[in-house]
């Protein structure tokens, strides 16, 4: 945009008004993708005023990419241009909210953290439980595809989001789905923009089902020597009656990320020091409801972990936040704990998680690398790889060692990605994984919503 | 019919598993709705390699190719809606894989949804999904139209329990999409394709989830004097923080119907039941089964009822899934309905149905998902009589528009199909439909695998294109649920 900069800018705050353009360098390094700083970033306040922002990109061939809370905009591959950054903080409505219909309209840039307040005033909440909580907002947890230790019970966000309203890369405002928690009308075309990472749409609005909050909560958790055993506990868990409200597998080296002043970055209360072991595999199981239901629970958990060769307690009531909040945050504290933290999310049968588990942990030491776990029980898993530093020797092994993660992963039937590493090693790690067979109909898809290749352009799978 | 076709399908499948004589193709005009349309032929493909290769035919010929499973549909989304290869799945029925421990079975389209729950059983599991059709409906169907059914207010609809496809696109391309494991990795084409009616890719295989059946299930039915009472019970219920496994009701004339037909000891006289199931670990059903009964007198039920054991359970069920055929039992035909309005907007919604039901002289009765304002009001009609026929479209017409004045939809889980395209335009603005038709023609370029559905035709919104039934084929539309 540079030649045309000047003249460019003014037309921008025609669209938006001047005091909704951000052109200051020094501002705008907030909004940096990969190292790129856009021109300018813009707040604009309807999907009209985006509408006018995508055809003023087109003709001028700039690429676009929508922010909200910031916290995972280096997700993906590189943008190969980056222009203009659509910052959506100033859309934070809370459009529509009917308790009794359990249903919610929001503006994408509502922070999650905020409609928690709304919502828990009548006692539901939407059950995302995603990392980078107190910023992030609702249409970048769309957007990103992040998931959260909840999806046990409730599923993703794809369970219950209901409908979209969304500007496509011809500027063309469209929307699909409804606001009623039963509809089959038209293309699920909002599903389509969970984890496109804009590539597809920018998000203006989402439409959700609400849920009721649960009762009273507990937490449990089973130690075990190894991993097999810590997955024995799940398959079990997985065969018994319980339902438990999350379920997640943590490798001992979580406790130390866990216990770390890293870690009260994002968590302040102290986590407590005896639910996790430094030396032992953790099984954490969190569930709900009366009295009786939870004595049921407690008893029947006891059992199942020493079956499994380990043994369990409940997390204290009063700690149990503290932990919780932890678990939600893994990856934010897991990227906090290295200068190069490089995250590896893999998708498992169930029934595999332990087997994954062994291999990428295989992987990790035979190239020096210090690693550490969290698998949810329904079999997607974060390993994250801590190098001590941001050096090519690091770089060398944390390759080596995705490359065998990806081959392990795809010889037990699942996919894996590298959504976290550091900038400058993206060209050398393979970020999406493998090659894709779904590719040639995911190039489709993108075609149609965005034939000019102006959102988002190349940060998706296969550079899409 | 072009006669190179012909002989070109019946040396693929042999003469047996193709139709095309008038008398042959008699069942096949037909679904569970009112509409007809008669296809040019009907094969019946039993592998994959047959599914592509008719695919190549109909391109070659430039022929209509529709999917078509057990034909139960409510919107005639598998009907030859200007002819063409009707593709009957029925052959494809087998069950290819079953894996226990990891929750998931992989099936061919034409396997009956009920079969799939039997088959699982006896390891503590079930596919969720549960359609009152699902006795006699494919899960290809379900996929198509991304069924649901009673317990999809806890357990989702289709679309939630399905993980993996084998398709055949209208281009031929064989392509396996979504994976096993969860979370495939790009956009999310499973969410894409379950769901699209059938216009983007014939299935040939499908990979479920399978849920664990709960321990324990308790069977509530409550009797209320009035629809305001009856409604505020369900949204009690969730202000309490219990989600129910299903949440059902019946009008009162309904369960007469209901009653004339199964003799469960249905009261006659009062204005809704509630159908309401809670489940899970043993205490937690049993603590929710006594709150839920509490909420129900809360609100001036005149009777809980829970039901003892397994058989009263069933009885209790019955009731609901054999309505469709009580009302059957008392009219020639019946147009179902499929609205979805916000829960809360129940009881005005019901008055202002039975309001339409007076203004054009129908009995209506109305069973619905009270749980997640899915309505299924039932126009009792005589389909033999035209103008009877263009007054329950245009009856019906006026209950999906006051839906969508609720701020509801026109489809929660029949499908858009061939009966709803003209309504289309009422949710969704040119430029909407235009992006849907784009996604449509980016996999179906040519328009060949099952044109004229979900988007409107030429004709506007809100014209209609009744075409009655000609005396002598009245009665089939009774074939419904």
């Amino acid at each position: 945009m540079s030649p045309t900069g000047a003249v460019a800018h003014s037309r921008l705050a025609d669209l938006v008004g001047s005091a909704r353009v951000i052109a200051d360098p020094a501002q705008l390094a907030s909004y940096e993708i990969d190292g790129t700083r856009p021109s300018a970033a813009l707040q604009p306040e309807s999907s009209l005023q985006i509408s006018e922002i995508i055809k003023f990109a087109i003709t001028e061939k700039l690429g676009v990419v929508a922010t909200g809370g910031r916290t995972k905009l280096n997700v993906g591959l590189p943008p190969k241009r980056y222009d203009l950054a659509l910052d959506m903080s100033s859309l934070n409505k809370i459009v529509a909210y009917d308790p009794g219909d359990l249903t919610l309209s929001v503006e994408a840039g509502l922070r999650l953290s905020v409609l928690d307040d709304t919502l828990g005033k009548h006692h539901q909440f939407l059950p995302l439980a995603v990392p980078y909580h107190p910023q992030t907002t609702l249409g970048g947890i769309i957007a990103s595809g992040v998931d959260g230790p909840l999806r046990q019970f409730y599923g993703t966000a794809r369970d219950f989001l209901l409908g979209v309203e969304f500007v496509t890369g011809e500027g063309v405002a469209a929307k699909s789905g409804g606001r009623v928690v039963k509809n089959v009308t038209g293309y699920d075309i909002h599903k389509l923009m969970i984890g496109a990472l804009g590539t597809l749409g920018l998000i203006t609005r989402l439409n959700f089902k609400t849920f009721p909050l649960p009762p009273t909560s507990c937490g449990f958790v089973g130690r075990f020597p190894t991993a097999q055993q810590a997955c024995d506990m799940r398959n079990r868990i997985a065969r018994s009656h319980l339902t438990p409200l999350t379920l997640d597998i943590l490798s001992p080296s979580v406790t130390e990320i866990f216990e770390s002043q890293t870690a009260a970055q994002f968590e302040s209360e102290p986590m407590p020091s005896d639910v996790l072991s430094r030396t032992e595999w953790a099984t954490s199981v969190g569930f709900a409801g009366s009295e009786r239901v939870r004595e049921r629970y407690l008893l029947e958990l006891q059992r199942i972990a020493e079956e499994s060769g380990g043994a369990g307690s409940l997390v204290p009531e009063k700690t149990l936040p503290a932990a919780f909040a932890r678990k939600r945050e893994f990856v934010p504290i897991a990227l906090a704990s290295s200068p190069a933290t490089t995250i590896v999310r893999m998708s498992a049968l169930p029934a595999k998680i332990s087997d994954m588990l062994i291999a990428a942990q295989k992987a990790a030491e035979v190239n020096s690398l210090r690693w550490a776990a969290l698998a949810r029980g329904l079999g997607i898993i974060y390993f994250a790889l801590l190098p001590s530093a941001l050096d090519d020797g690091s770089k060398q092994r944390v390759v080596n060692t995705t490359d065998s993660v990806h081959e392990a992963c795809a010889k037990l039937g699942g996919q894996s990605t590298i959504p976290w590493c550091p900038t400058t090693w993206k060209s050398n790690l393979k970020v999406w994984g493998p090659e894709n067979p779904d590719f040639p109909q995911m190039r489709k898809i993108k075609n149609v919503f965005d034939p000019q290749g102006i959102l988002s352009p190349g940060r998706f799978v296969g550079g899409l | 019919m072009k006669p190179a076709l012909l002989r070109d399908l019946k040396s693929l499948l042999g003469d047996a598993s193709v139709l095309h004589r008038p008398e042959e193709l008699l069942l096949y005009e037909y679904d569970g709705s009112v509409e007809i349309a008669r296809p040019t032929c009907v094969v019946f493909p039993r592998t994959t390699a047959h599914v592509q290769r008719i695919m190549q035919l109909a391109n070659q010929y430039e022929t209509p190719i529709i999917g078509r499973g057990a034909g139960t549909g409510l919107s005639g989304g598998a009907l030859a809606r200007n002819g063409g290869i009707l593709t009957v799945f029925s052959r494809m029925n087998r069950i290819l894989d079953i894996d226990i421990e990891n929750q998931r079975a992989t099936v061919q389209p034409g396997v009956v949804n009920s079969d799939l729950s039997a088959a699982v059983a006896h390891a503590g599991l079930h596919f969720a999904p549960d359609p009152s059709s699902q006795k006699a409906c494919s899960i290809g169907g379900n996929v198509s139209e991304n069924s649901g059914g009673p317990h999809t207010l806890a357990y989702g609809v289709t679309t939630n329990h399905t993980l993996a496809l084998e398709a055949v696109l209208p281009t031929g391309e064989l392509v396996r999409i979504g994976s096993p494991a969860l979370d495939p990795v790009g956009y999310d084409l499973m969410g894409l394709f379950v769901g699209s009616e059938g216009t983007l890719a014939l299935v040939t295989e499908i990979t479920v989830k399978l849920t664990r059946l709960p321990e324990t299930i308790k069977t509530l039915l409550a009797i209320f004097e009035t629809l305001d009472d009856a409604t505020e019970t369900v949204v009690d219920i969730t202000a309490r923080g219990i989600t129910p496994a299903a949440c059902e009701m019946l009008d009162g004339w309904t369960l007469c119907a209901v009653e004339a037909y199964v003799h469960a000891g249905f009261p006659l006289d009062c204005a809704a039941v509630l159908l309401l199931e809670v489940d899970g670990v043993k205490e937690a059903a049993e603590q929710h089964a006594e709150d839920v009964a509490e909420i129900c007198r809360k609100h001036h039920a005149r009777e809980v009822r829970v039901a003892r054991d397994e058989q009263e359970r069933d009885l209790l069920w019955k009731g609901r899934k054999n309505a469709f055929g009580a009302v059957g039992r008392l009219s020639p035909t019946y147009y179902v309905q499929d609205g979805v309005i916000p829960r809360t907007k129940l009881p005005a919604t019901l008055r202002h149905i039975n309001e339409i039901g007076k203004k054009y002289g129908f009995q209506i009765g109305n069973i619905f998902h009270a749980g997640d304002g899915n309505l299924h009001p039932l126009i009792l009609f005589d389909a033999r009589d035209s103008d009877q026929f263009r007054r329950v479209v245009a009856a019906s017409d006026e209950i999906i528009k006051f839906c969508i004045e609720m701020g509801g939809s026109i489809t929660g889980e029949h499908g858009v199909g061939m009966e709803k395209d003209r309504l289309m335009p009422l949710l969704f603005t040119d430029a909407e439909l235009d992006v849907m038709r784009c996604v449509r023609d980016a996999f179906n370029p040519r328009g060949i695998l099952n044109p004229d559905k979900i988007f409107p035709t030429s004709k506007g919104c809100g014209e209609i294109h009744v075409r009655p039934l000609p005396q002598s084929r009245a009665t089939t539309g009774l074939t419904a649920t």
